[in-house]
């Protein structure tokens, strides 16, 4: 049961993430992307990460995606701007470096025996520990991240002035 | 049975499409969603080894990637925004001038 799962998500990942790097239109792209993400988000709750699962949906296929999407519509891209215009050779070369890299890491991967998850508490990436770690131990770092989000916010009303 | 190696190896290939979708396309906003999906694949490896380990302090670092890809997705497109309003084009050859 659990690698018939494995098998058909991580396929799902793995063609909707080749459809959206191949789409020509970034619409379609997006849209795929938002596919990949939901499978990402099987896979996260297969290896027991609830609260990460949640927040997989929640800020990359909400979120973030609906972003792009809402940026792209915004561009008003002309039909000729579409035109798929790669330099000469380039799917052949990217296509040759992403084949050895991946052979290349799981060479590397597999060089190690085997090895098989094992049992865990019951509560194990629940919202209870999660968080109770991220408030006790990564406390600082917890209160960084919101220095980033406000630099971010920052950042993007600055971009976003039509004049500097 | 599905072990670690098999995450492992489904994470190297989601990131190796990543970085195809990088050298290939010309288009920004399909590099800039490469991008994303390469840092998913990151978090795949992360939630693997907590699983793994059987501790919890992976998934609070996939916490933090989950904000940098939300920031750097917000200060991303604004730039794509102010780039698009000098020169409408969405290629990145195209744009090759700092100034002017």
């Amino acid at each position: 049961m659990e690698s018939i799962i494995f098998y058909a998500f991580g396929g799902l990942a793995v063609v909707t993430a080749l459809l959206m790097v191949t789409r020509q239109n970034p619409i379609f792209s997006a849209v795929w992307l938002v596919v990949c993400f939901f499978a990402f988000a099987v896979l996260f709750l297969m290896l027991n990460a609830q609260f990460i699962a949640v927040l997989q949906i929640l800020l990359y296929a909400g979120a973030i995606m609906v972003l792009f999407i809402f940026v792209i519509m915004l561009l008003n891209v002309r039909e000729e701007e579409l035109k798929p215009k790669v330099l000469q050779f380039s799917g052949i070369l990217g296509g040759g470096a992403a084949i050895y890299l991946i052979i290349l890491f799981a060479l590397g991967v597999l060089k190690e025996k085997v090895a098989s998850f094992p049992i865990l508490p019951a509560d194990f990436g629940y919202v209870a520990p999660v968080g109770k770690l991220l408030f006790t131990k990564y406390l600082i770092p917890f209160e960084l991240t919101s220095v980033l989000l406000l630099v971010a916010i920052v950042g993007s009303v600055v971009m976003g002035k039509r004049k500097l | 049975m599905i072990t670690l190696h098999h995450y492992l190896v489904l994470a190297v290939i989601l990131f190796c499409i990543g970085v195809f979708g990088v050298i290939v396309r010309r288009n920004m906003l399909v590099i800039f969603m490469s991008i994303e999906l390469m840092l998913s694949s990151v978090n795949l490896v992360f939630l693997s080894f907590s699983r793994f380990l059987g501790s919890t302090d992976g998934q609070i670092w996939v916490f933090m990637v989950l904000t940098v890809a939300a920031a750097e997705a917000a200060v991303g497109l604004g730039i794509i925004v102010a780039l698009f309003r000098n020169k409408p084009t969405l290629y990145v050859d195209e744009v090759k001038e700092l100034k002017g």
